[in-house]
């Protein structure tokens, strides 16, 4: 059993997997509880597929990947915000009017017969071939995440429990939201490039939604949304390698199956505390 | 007497188009519990904002010697949020933190000081969510205070809460007026706030304002809430307010 868990990482490419998901998952797992809280979680699903035509022209011109991310995220973004005040369409439809779109021609582009092959990866994800500067970014992501979210812990604590006399308090509620979507696109910038286009909403707001089932408190909540997102990442990452799975995909579903076994605890939990009383009385 | 703590000469506000409130002439005194009367959608809430300086478009002349703090109702929070008693009472240290702090172990002690003074010191840590109505009312009292408010603006405090309860928070804010705190009260319960020092009528605009015995006639308490009025059997007044349901909410 030690040698299923430890033999895989004496692979040096699994090892650099192991640190990526680590960091990331420490990232999603923090900034995860304020996504969940602040109900973010379409606005991250769009923001991800919306920028995936940014990814594919990036591929196709050879500039870096994260180049062509960001100016997918600004391009999505400003569609978003024009397709919202179209009259009558409201700023759900919009999203989805333009995310569909633009994910549309992302893949119209990427499956093109003229397109190199190996754009997949930019979908699924590509967590076994991280570059130095994927690691590097990831490293600065979770750093600037970990710094930005303890300075900002007092006002979205603020602004998530009562918006409506938050300014009164002094907590800016435009300034923190703006903050939290800035540090959320970032995320999502640099998580894509591991975990891809399509499972990266995974760690962003999975941990962080299994860890509300187990605990009331905040940080606790933050402890356990970023324990769990370490164990999905390496566990699917194992059982990748194990069962010769994608590596990406993997955890995505180590990360619903945490979420599953969650519920179906605390559900037990709930139906042993009904049932004890009865038994009392027999 | 000492200069008020709020001084409003003809104040009119609103929210961009015709003026939610208009001529508002009152002072609050230190010391002061004001019942603010009115029915629903007649400006109470939009007062509170003027005074918060949250409202888009305030003309006339409206001076605030000191800080106020908001207590609004408790069910406006998320009682299903993962904050502690003290979490929530520390929220009243934000206004006078830089975003790069964090708040000192001088600032706890103040949030701690804050509970035992609205008697929950010994619930700090509990889940907010899981207090009564009551003692949720007083933690956002608490978070007030640390604030450093001079005026408290209560948002129907009283709403939803058992005989006891509501005798803690009569008995709590008698003492934050005899401390020096002016309070603002908004309230459904006419008879409640004629036992306190003055009260504000409120129907979009003001109706009358000072104390309880001069103002209270039927004749303004028809003029603030229409034909709601109903006489009470035993010779008392009740306003029947189009309660909670469609409570005036922020138009905005």
């Amino acid at each position: 059993m030690i040698d299923w868990l430890i033999d895989p990482f004496s692979d040096p490419i699994l090892r650099r997997a192991a640190l990526e998901v680590v960091l990331l998952g420490v990232t999603g797992g923090l900034l995860g509880c304020w996504i969940v809280f602040y109900e973010l979680s379409y606005s991250a699903e769009s923001l991800a597929h919306a920028l995936f035509p940014g990814l594919v022209g990036a591929a196709l011109l050879g500039i870096p990947i994260i180049v062509g991310g960001a100016a997918g995220l600004v391009v999505a973004a400003l569609a978003v915000g024009l397709a919202g005040r179209v009259p009558g369409v409201g700023r759900d439809n919009a999203t989805a009017v333009v995310v569909t779109t633009l994910f549309g021609a992302g893949a119209l582009l990427a499956l093109s017969r003229a397109t190199p092959p190996g754009l997949g990866e930019l979908l699924f994800g590509d967590v076994l071939g991280v570059s130095d500067g994927d690691l590097l970014a990831a490293g600065i992501l979770a750093v600037t995440v970990v710094v930005a979210l303890a300075l900002l812990h007092g006002r979205l604590l603020a602004v998530a429990f009562d918006r409506s006399s938050a300014r009164a308090l002094g907590a800016a509620p435009g300034l923190v939201d703006a903050a939290l979507l800035v540090l959320l696109a970032a995320a999502i910038l640099v998580a894509v490039q591991g975990l891809g286009n399509l499972l990266v909403v995974a760690v962003l707001v999975g941990p962080a939604a299994t860890a509300r089932l187990l605990t009331q408190r905040m940080a606790p909540l933050m402890a356990w949304s970023v324990a769990l997102a370490v164990v999905a990442g390496l566990g699917g990452l194992l059982f990748s390698y194990h069962a010769d799975t994608a590596a990406g995909a993997s955890i995505a579903v180590a990360t619903v199956a945490l979420w599953v076994a969650a519920h179906a605890a605390r559900a037990l939990r709930r139906t042993r505390r009904i049932a004890l009383p009865s038994e009392a009385v027999r | 007497m000492a200069d008020p703590l709020i001084r409003a000469q003809g104040l009119s506000g609103g929210y961009g188009g015709a003026p939610a409130i208009a001529g508002l002439d009152f002072a609050l005194p230190a010391g002061a519990r004001v019942g603010l009367l009115g029915p629903n959608g007649g400006g109470k809430t939009t007062l509170f904002r003027a005074l918060l300086g949250e409202l888009p478009q305030v003309s006339g002349t409206l001076d605030i010697a000191t800080r106020c703090g908001v207590v609004p109702q408790t069910e406006r929070s998320r009682l299903d949020f993962p904050v502690s008693a003290l979490d929530v009472a520390l929220m009243g240290t934000l206004s006078r933190l830089p975003w790069w702090r964090r708040p000192s172990r001088a600032d706890r002690r103040a949030a701690l000081d804050a509970l035992d003074r609205v008697g929950l010191r010994a619930r700090a840590k509990d889940t907010f969510g899981e207090l009564s109505g009551g003692q949720r009312q007083r933690v956002l009292i608490a978070r007030a205070l640390v604030q450093d408010a001079g005026v408290l603006l209560l948002d129907e405090p009283f709403a939803g809460l058992d005989d006891p309860s509501s005798r803690l928070l009569e008995d709590l804010l008698s003492q934050l007026a005899r401390d020096g705190k002016g309070l603002l009260i908004s309230t459904h319960e006419v008879e409640q706030a004629g036992g306190w020092d003055l009260v504000l009528c409120l129907n979009r605009r003001q109706v009358a304002f000072g104390r309880p015995d001069e103002v209270l006639t039927r004749d303004v308490l028809e003029r603030t809430y229409g034909e709601h009025v109903v006489e009470l059997p035993d010779g008392g007044r009740g306003v029947l307010p189009a309660h909670h349901c469609d409570h005036e909410h922020d138009p905005a």
